[in-house]
This record gives structure tokens, C-alpha cells and sequence, in this order.
């Protein structure tokens, strides 16, 4: 890039190349300074327990803890549980297969075919997240602490925190959450014994319609808009015909869909309409 | 049922709960590591990611497990189909669509004595 720019404008230019990567190389740092430190955008993270999603899905583990103690687990069950899984989807039909009293080589597939989402979920924010430096393992263990919400915050979040802190920023809002509610699932376990079904039931509602709307507010590509529709639709529909496998059809052949249908129609119009505008 | 004593209920856990979910989370930063921001392969994962999560939320209000399983299945759809709608026809807040969704699903709920 360097040499290509010092030819074009030789006429008025005066610097070497070197010169050039000095001063550039002197602006990242200074501007690495100035964006402050890995301490503080791990804290900033931190602060994202306060937002709207945090506190929706503190509600529904409330909402857990009723249904893990009227299904018959301990506090240090449920708790254990909450940490190690943490996404409250596999937890739910975790806890639905051993009531159902599947082994564990079921209990396994069952959880294994409904958490495929996270791989493409985790996949997708990895490129926004590290830089060249980032160590794999790292990324490995940050992965542990990825669940819908989390997935969301950061979609929504991450294009305001500076490239060099984005894990930090991810490790301080994501490691927070699961332990805040871990801790919420250990204190509400005797009080939500007394909850009429009513409110468990209110709380465990939360969940879903808070994803709904915010996926929708969060999406910034058109694709992520046809996937949204498609899942919607797809998911219940092979629910019933394809109970085992449904959430395989709906989101690798819904999103498979949603990206061909994106790429040779939305994208088309789009791009059409722009060579229109420009002379 | 399993009976939910000693050991075994952390075992079946640790394997069936922890591990089935975490091999997906590895496996999403082995792959992520690959992809280029920018490039067609990632706009088919955020695809597929949507696709999934969605088809999961779906399903939880369509035919979820627990205390909601016994509420009726046109008053769950209803409450997050107006809820949505606000959401949209409301500039696009996210507390709107929330608050309606629930708001109509407390009054149903109260509505038909449940």
C-alpha cells in the first residue's frame, strides 16, 4: 500500500515510506493510550450486567431456578448445572431428557442436536473479536461463556469498543453474567418455592420475546432479516413433522436459504438501486 | 427418572450438559479463527447462526417446556405476535415489544383464571 501511495501523489510529497510507517505506527499507539486499558474496557464489559438484556435474563433464571426445583434437582445441582452449561435452552431439555429418564448416551444427544447454534453463533463473532495477536486458547476459553444473550450483546455492542480491547471488553460483560446469575440461581432456589405459577411461568416468557425483539433491533445486514423470518417459521413447523432433527432443518436449511435468497435478491436490488444513483 | 442422589446427576450433567454444548463452542472458534470479516462464507454463518437461534426462541414460545407448557398455545403466540408488532409500528424499541408481550400474557393469563 505504501509504495503505491508515495507514487501517486510524489509531486507533493515529501516523505519516505519509513517515515510514513513511523508516524502511523505512532498513531495506533497513541491511540491505543488514549482508548485506556484492558483493565478498564474489561470493567466497561462488566457495566453490561446493568442493561436490558442482563436484567431480562436475570428474570428468567429466576424463572429457572422454580422449574429446576419443582423438577426435583438440589440448589448445588442446579447451580453446578447453571455454570457448566450455562445456555438455559440446553439446560431446559437437559433437564427435560433425565426427567424423561434417558440415559446418559440420550441425554447427550438430545442436548448435542439442539446446541449446534452455538458453533455458527460463536463463529460469527470470533472475526470481530480478536486481533492478530489474540491466542486461540483464550478464544477457547472466552467460548464457554457464549449463550443467546451474550451473542446478541455483543452483535449490538461491539462495533463501539476499539479493536485492540474487544475481548476484554466480551470477557468482562460475558464472564459477569454467567457468574451473577450462577449466584441468582444459588439465593433464589428457596425463595421461588412459594411462586405461583403464574409469575414462573410471566419470568420464563421474558426469554424469548426479549430475542425476538432485539434480533430483529440488532440486525445490520438484510441477510440476518430473511434468517430471522425463516427460523421463526421453520422452527415450529419441523417441531412437528421432525421432532428429533428440527432444529437442524430450521437453522442449517432455514439459514442456508435465508443466504441464497439474500445474496441473489436482496443484494441484487440493493446493488442495482446504487448503480442508478451513481452517474 | 434418574434419581437425583450422589454422584451421578453431576456426571450426567458434566458430560451430557457441559460437554455436549461446549465441543459447539470450540468447534465455533476453530471455524471462526478461518473466516474473514467481510467475506461470503461469514454472511452464510450469520445466516445459519439466525436461522438457529430463532427456530430455538420459536420454539420456546410455541411449545415450550416447563410452567408455560400448560398455558394455552394461542395466548403465548398472540401475546409475542402484538408484542412484535408493537415493537415494529413503535420505532423499533426493544422494552415496547417486551413490555407488551408480557403485559397481554399476565392479563390472559389472570383472564382465564390460570
Amino acid at each position: 500500500m505504501c509504495p503505491a501511495l508515495f507514487t501517486k501523489h510524489s509531486g507533493h510529497h515529501f516523505l519516505t515510506c519509513a517515515q510514513q510507517v513511523v508516524i502511523h505506527e505512532s498513531v495506533t499507539m497513541s491511540a491505543e493510550v488514549n482508548q485506556g486499558t484492558h483493565a478498564l474496557w474489561f470493567a466497561k464489559g462488566m457495566k453490561g450486567i446493568f442493561s436490558l438484556p442482563a436484567m431480562i435474563l436475570m428474570a428468567s433464571f429466576i424463572g429457572f431456578s422454580a422449574f429446576a426445583l419443582e423438577s426435583g434437582f438440589t440448589r448445588e445441582q442446579a447451580v453446578f448445572m447453571t455454570f457448566t452449561v450455562w445456555a438455559l435452552p440446553a439446560k431446559m431439555i437437559l433437564i427435560g431428557s433425565m426427567l424423561g429418564g434417558a440415559n446418559l448416551a440420550a441425554c447427550f444427544l438430545a442436548v448435542t442436536l439442539s446446541s449446534v447454534r452455538m458453533m455458527p453463533m460463536v463463529a460469527s463473532i470470533v472475526p470481530d473479536l480478536k486481533t492478530s495477536r489474540t491466542p486461540t486458547w483464550l478464544l477457547l476459553f472466552l467460548s464457554h461463556f457464549v449463550a443467546i444473550t451474550a451473542w446478541v450483546f455483543t452483535t449490538q455492542n461491539i462495533n463501539s469498543v476499539p479493536r485492540p480491547f474487544r475481548v476484554s471488553w466480551f470477557a468482562g460483560f460475558a464472564i459477569t453474567l454467567t457468574l451473577v446469575n450462577t449466584l441468582i440461581v444459588a439465593v433464589s432456589f428457596g425463595i421461588v418455592a412459594s411462586f405461583p405459577p403464574l409469575v414462573a411461568g410471566v419470568l420464563f416468557f421474558m426469554t424469548p420475546v426479549y430475542f425476538v425483539a432485539s434480533i430483529w433491533a440488532s440486525a445490520t445486514h438484510s441477510v440476518v432479516k430473511v434468517a430471522f423470518i425463516i427460523g421463526l417459521i421453520a422452527g415450529p413447523l419441523f417441531a412437528m413433522i421432525e421432532p428429533e432433527f428440527d432444529i437442524i432443518y430450521a437453522g442449517l436449511g432455514g439459514g442456508t436459504l435465508a443466504y441464497f435468497i439474500d445474496r441473489w435478491w436482496f443484494r441484487r436490488k440493493i446493488q442495482s438501486q446504487h448503480g442508478e444513483i451513481e452517474p | 427418572m434418574i434419581a437425583l442422589e450422589g454422584w451421578w446427576p453431576y456426571l450426567l450433567i458434566a458430560v451430557a450438559g457441559w460437554l455436549a454444548t461446549d465441543i459447539w463452542r470450540w468447534l465455533g472458534v476453530i471455524a471462526g479463527n478461518r473466516l474473514k470479516e467481510g467475506s461470503e462464507a461469514l454472511y452464510w454463518v450469520r445466516a445459519v447462526a439466525t436461522a438457529l437461534v430463532m427456530a430455538v426462541t420459536a420454539k420456546l414460545i410455541v411449545f415450550p417446556t416447563g410452567t408455560l407448557e400448560q398455558t394455552p398455545m394461542w395466548l403465548r403466540i398472540g401475546a409475542a405476535s402484538i408484542g412484535f408488532a408493537a415493537f415494529l409500528l413503535l420505532g423499533q424499541r426493544v422494552l415496547v415489544g417486551v413490555a407488551v408481550s408480557i403485559l397481554l400474557l399476565t392479563a390472559g393469563l389472570l383472564f382465564i383464571g390460570f
